[in-house]
C-alpha cells in the first residue's frame, strides 16, 4: 500500500476550489474508488455521480488532469508515481456541486430528437434483417450517454453553443435511429434547424474521448451531414422537387 | 420545513430501470397520466448493467421452444417455489414484449434467417434469450427510456422516494427529495407503483450498484405490505475476483452461454462433478459431448455443466474454494479462449473483453479469468397478486425485481429482463385501470412536518457516528453471516448484529448542506438496507433447509414439506414477524408438464 494525494474540486456553481486530500491506495485502484475512500475517511458530503463502476453507464464521467474521463475506468496505475491526479466536474457542463454537473439540457435536446418510425412489419412476427445491415446502428446504440463527448466538443466547450448545437451525444442518438435499417423517418430538417449539425467541422475531438470507441464523427455525424447535403443542397433533387411541385 | 413542490398524478411510478420505464408506457397507453421517479439519472438504473440477454420462447433458433418448454424450466429452476401463475404469464407474455421492443426501436442481434438470434444460458432447454452482445440491459433500457419520454411521462431525476403515505389504509402518495437540492417534494397519485429494483448494496461483494438499497421493499414494508421469499438471494456464480476494487464486479453468463469452461486450480473442468439429481441426463457427461454441442450440434449433444442453474454453480465454485482447488485469488478460472476464436469472443463479449483488459489487465481471448460468486439478485421480495401485481395495500404495486413469486428459489438467467417487461406492463395496466375508480385524496400535513424533521434529524447531530462506516459494518456482517452458506449460530449473531447497527442510525450525524450530500443519502438509504437485512436474517433462520439459493451448512438437505410453503413477513405491532403460506398448487396439465416434460 502507497498513498496518495489527489486534487479534487470542491463548490458549487463557480465558487469552488481545488482541496487536497492524501489517502492510502491499493493495487488496481480506480479513480472513482480514491473519490469514495475520501468520501469515507475525510469528506462524507463530496458529491459524485456513478452507478455501475464497469464502464456501463456513464455516469461517473469527470476531467482526470484536464481530460474528459470515465472515473470508473481511469486506473491510478496510468499516472506515474509522484504526479498528482486533480479531478474536476465536466467543464462544458454548469456544476451542481463538486463532481456534480447539471446534465438536464442533455436530456432537453434528446427529447427533441425526432423519435424512431419504423415501416410497417415484414411479418407477422416482426423484421427481417441481416445482422451486417444493423451493425452501424448498433455501433450508435453501444452510447453509454456519458457526455464526454458533449464535454470535449469545441463548439460547447469554448464557443458554448448550447442552444444552437445539440452535440455529439445527440448526433450518435439521431444515427442510432436513422440508421436502423427499418426506420422511415426523415431527421434531416431537424439536424439542420434546431439540431444546428452544420457548427461541427470534424475535428474528431469526440472520437478520441468516446470510451465504447464508437467512431462518432466517421461513422454518425458525417453520414448524417450527407443526409442534410442530400436533402438540402442537391441541384439536382432541388430541380426535381421544382418540376414536381409546378 | 417547507415543501417546496407538489405534483399529482393518476399513477406514481417509483423506480426508472426496465419495469418501471415498462409500467409507465403501459399506464400512460390506458389513458393515465404518470409520474416516473428515480433516483439516477434517466437512463442510469440498474437495468443498464444487465448483459446476456431476455429469455422468451420465439422459437427463432429452435422450433421445439414454446411458452410450455420455458414455463418448465422456470419451475424447475425456481425449486418448486415459484408462483405457477406468474411463470405461466411470464412465459407466455414475454415473446410479444421482446417483440415490441423492436418497434420501438432495439436492434437485437440477428440469426442467419433475419429474425432475432437467441444465446443458450443456465437452465434454459434451448437458446432462447434475445441479446445485443453482453450489452442487452443498455439496448433495454434505452429503447424504453426513449419511448416513454416520447409518450409523455413526466420524469423526475435523481429524486429519491423516502416514505410512502397512506390515507385511511390507502396509499395516495409518496414523499421524496430531489439529490441534487436536498428540497422536498410531495407527489399525489391514485395509485402508485413500485419498481425500485434490488437490495445487493447490503453485501459486501456485491454486482449491484450504490441505488440496489431495497428501498421498494422497505417502503411497502412500511405501508403494511408483505414480503416474501426473502432469505433467497441470489448469489451470481461468477463476478471478478481481482483486484481488489472490482471484486463483486459481474462476469456475464454468456461467457459459458458462448462456450466458456469453468476449471479449478487442478486444471479439472470441476461442475461435471456437480449435476444434482433432478437435472440428471439433462446435461453432457462428457468434455467431448459438451464441445460438440458448443460447436453447433445442439440436438445429438447435451449442454455442457457450466449451464446448470446459478445456485448449483455458486456452491460448486465456493466447495471446490473450500476444498483448496480454489485460482491464486480465491475464485475458479473461467476460459473462453479455448473454445472460441478472438474475433468471436470481441464481438459476442465486447464488454467483457473491455472490462478485465481495462480494470484487470487480463486479454480474455487468450487467458483465463479468474471468478466468484457475487451478490446478485433478490428473488424475495414484496408479495403480489399474480395477475394484476397488485399489493395487499390497496393502491400499491409492485413489478420487477422488487416484486417476489416469478423466481421462487432461484431465477435462472435472462429471466430478469423479461420479468421487467411483462410484469411492468401488467402494473402499469392495471394501475391505470384502478386510477379511474379513485380519487386523490387531502394528506394531513402534520404527517408530511413528521416525515420531513425525521429525515433531516442527522444534520442536527454533531460528532456522531459515520454513515459510509456504519453502511461497511452492515455490509460485512450480511457477507460473512448471510452469505452463500449459512447456519443458525451465525444467523442469530447477524440478527443481533442489524438490531445493533439499527439502534446506532439514530446517533449519526451528517455534516455539511443538503444538496447532493452523499453521506446524508446514504443515511436514508441506511433505513431501507436495515429493514431488508432484517427480513432476509429472520426468513433465513426460518428455512430449517437447503433449497436453491438458501443453503444452510446445518441444514444440508431439501425438506419436502418447506418446498410446498412460501416465507411471509409482516409487520405486527411494530415487529418484524414471519408466517408460511402454502405455494399455490398448480393445475393438474401443468403440473405433468412440469414433471414430465413437453
Amino acid at each position: 500500500m502507497a498513498e496518495r494525494t489527489f486534487k479534487v474540486y470542491r463548490g458549487s456553481g463557480d465558487d469552488g476550489q481545488l482541496e487536497s486530500y492524501t489517502i492510502e491506495v491499493d493495487q488496481g485502484m480506480v479513480v472513482l474508488d480514491a473519490i469514495h475512500r475520501i468520501q469515507a475517511e475525510h469528506a462524507p458530503d463530496l458529491a459524485v455521480r456513478w452507478n455501475c463502476k464497469a464502464g456501463k453507464c456513464g455516469s461517473c464521467s469527470c476531467e482526470v488532469n484536464g481530460r474528459p474521463r470515465l472515473t470508473c475506468m481511469t486506473r491510478l496505475s496510468d499516472y506515474e508515481e509522484g504526479e498528482s491526479i486533480t479531478v474536476t466536474p465536466m467543464k462544458a457542463f454548469p456544476v451542481i456541486k463538486d463532481l456534480v454537473a447539471d446534465v438536464s439540457r442533455a436530456y432537453r435536446n434528446n427529447a427533441s430528437i425526432p423519435r424512431f418510425r419504423p415501416r410497417p412489419r415484414d411479418a407477422e412476427d416482426g423484421w427481417r434483417m441481416k445482422q451486417f445491415e444493423i451493425e452501424r446502428a448498433q455501433e450508435m446504440r453501444k452510447c453509454i450517454e456519458c457526455f464526454l463527448c458533449q464535454d470535449v466538443c469545441h463548439v460547447l466547450r469554448s464557443h458554448g453553443k448550447h442552444a444552437e448545437f445539440i452535440g455529439p451525444t445527440y448526433l450518435v442518438r439521431t444515427a442510432g435511429y436513422s440508421l436502423n435499417p427499418i426506420d422511415v423517418e426523415d431527421r434531416s430538417a431537424f439536424l439542420k434547424e434546431s439540431g444546428g449539425i452544420g457548427f461541427c467541422n470534424i475535428t474528431k475531438c469526440c472520437t478520441e474521448v468516446c470510451p465504447e470507441s464508437i467512431s462518432i464523427t466517421d461513422n454518425a455525424i458525417i453520414p448524417l451531414k450527407e443526409r442534410v447535403v442530400d436533402r438540402f443542397y442537391d441541384p439536382v433533387k432541388a430541380l426535381v422537387r421544382l418540376v414536381r411541385r409546378r | 420545513m417547507e415543501i417546496s413542490e407538489r405534483h399529482e398524478h393518476d399513477v406514481l411510478v417509483i423506480g426508472a430501470g426496465g419495469a418501471g420505464l415498462r409500467a409507465a408506457i403501459a399506464a400512460i397507453e390506458a389513458g393515465a397520466s404518470v409520474g416516473l421517479v428515480g433516483k439516477s439519472l434517466l437512463g442510469k438504473a440498474h437495468t443498464v448493467m444487465a448483459e446476456g440477454g431476455m429469455a422468451a420462447a420465439l422459437g427463432n433458433n429452435r422450433p421445439e421452444d414454446n411458452w410450455q418448454v420455458h414455463f418448465r424450466d422456470t419451475m424447475r429452476g425456481g425449486k418448486g417455489l415459484c408462483d405457477w401463475r406468474m411463470a405461466r404469464a411470464h412465459a407466455a407474455e414475454a415473446p410479444d414484449r421482446v417483440r415490441e421492443l423492436e418497434a420501438w426501436g432495439a436492434l437485437f442481434d440477428r440469426a442467419e434467417d433475419g429474425r432475432m438470434n437467441q444465446r443458450p444460458f443456465g437452465g434454459h432447454t434451448y437458446g432462447r434469450l434475445a441479446h445485443v452482445g453482453d450489452r442487452t440491459g443498455l439496448e433495454m433500457i434505452r429503447t424504453l427510456q426513449d419511448h416513454a419520454v416520447h409518450e409523455g411521462a413526466d420524469v423526475f431525476m435523481e429524486c429519491t422516494v423516502f416514505r410512502l403515505i397512506l390515507v385511511d389504509g390507502r396509499v395516495a402518495g409518496a414523499l421524496a427529495y430531489w439529490r441534487p437540492t436536498g428540497e422536498f417534494v410531495l407527489f399525489r397519485a391514485r395509485t402508485v407503483i413500485l419498481a425500485t429494483g434490488g437490495l445487493g448494496k447490503a453485501w459486501k461483494v456485491t454486482s449491484n450498484s450504490w441505488e440496489c438499497t431495497g428501498d421498494g421493499v422497505a417502503l411497502a414494508y412500511g405501508a403494511g405490505a408483505e414480503l416474501m421469499g426473502m432469505e433467497f438471494v441470489q448469489f451470481h456464480p461468477t463476478g471478478m475476483v481481482w483486484p481488489p476494487s472490482v471484486r463483486g464486479t459481474l462476469v456475464t453468463e454468456g461467457v459459458r452461454g458462448e462456450g466458456g469452461v469453468l476449471t479449478n486450480g487442478d486444471g479439472e473442468r470441476f461442475m461435471f462433478r456437480y449435476v444434482p439429481e433432478m437435472f440428471e441426463g439433462d446435461y453432457a457427461e462428457s468434455e467431448e459431448e459438451a464441445d460438440r454441442w458448443v460447436e453447433g450440434d445442439r440436438t445429438a449433444n447435451r449442454r455442457p455443466p457450466e449451464l446448470l442453474t446459478r445456485d448449483v454453480v455458486a456452491k460448486a465454485i465456493v466447495a471446490e474454494v473450500e476444498a483448496g482447488r480454489g485460482s491464486p485469488h480465491g475464485g475458479v478460472f473461467l476460459n473462453i479462449s479455448e473454445k472460441r476464436s478472438p474475433e468471436y469472443i470481441k464481438a459476442k463479449l465486447p464488454s467483457m473483453y473491455h472490462q478485465f483488459k481495462e480494470l484487470a489487465g487480463v486479454d480474455i481471448t487468450t487467458d483465463a479469468m479468474e471468478v466468484g460468486p457475487t451478490t446478485h439478485y433478490a428473488m424475495g421480495g414484496v408479495k403480489v397478486d399474480p395477475e394484476t401485481a397488485a399489493t395487499c395495500v390497496p393502491g400499491l404495486y409492485a413489478a420487477g425485481e422488487v416484486a417476489a413469486g416469478l423466481h421462487g428459489g432461484n431465477r435462472l438467467g435472462g429471466n430478469s429482463l423479461s420479468d421487467l417487461i411483462v410484469f411492468g406492463q401488467r402494473a402499469g395496466a392495471a394501475a391505470a385501470q384502478e386510477a379511474g375508480d379513485v380519487s386523490f385524496a387531502e394528506i394531513p400535513a402534520s404527517e408530511l412536518s413528521a416525515a420531513v424533521a425525521g429525515a433531516t434529524a442527522p444534520f442536527a447531530r454533531d460528532g456522531g457516528r459515520n454513515p459510509f462506516g456504519l453502511q461497511e459494518e452492515l455490509q460485512a456482517v450480511m457477507q460473512d453471516k448471510v452469505g452463500i452458506a449459512r447456519t443458525e449460530r451465525a444467523l442469530r449473531e447477524a440478527l443481533e448484529d442489524v438490531h445493533r447497527l439499527r439502534g446506532a442510525l439514530d446517533t449519526c450525524s451528517v455534516r455539511g448542506g443538503r444538496a447532493f450530500n452523499p453521506g446524508w443519502h446514504t443515511w436514508l438509504d441506511l433505513h431501507a438496507m436495515l429493514t431488508v437485512a432484517e427480513a432476509v436474517v429472520l426468513s433465513a433462520l426460518e428455512r430449517r433447509e437447503s433449497r436453491g439459493a438458501h443453503t444452510r451448512i446445518d441444514c444440508p438437505d431439501s425438506d419436502a414439506s418447506l418446498g410446498r410453503v412460501n416465507l411471509v413477513i409482516r409487520s405486527s405491532d411494530g415487529r418484524m414477524v414471519t408466517d408460511t403460506e402454502a405455494v399455490s398448487e398448480p393445475p393438474a396439465e401443468l403440473r405433468q408438464l412440469i414433471e414430465e416434460g413437453v
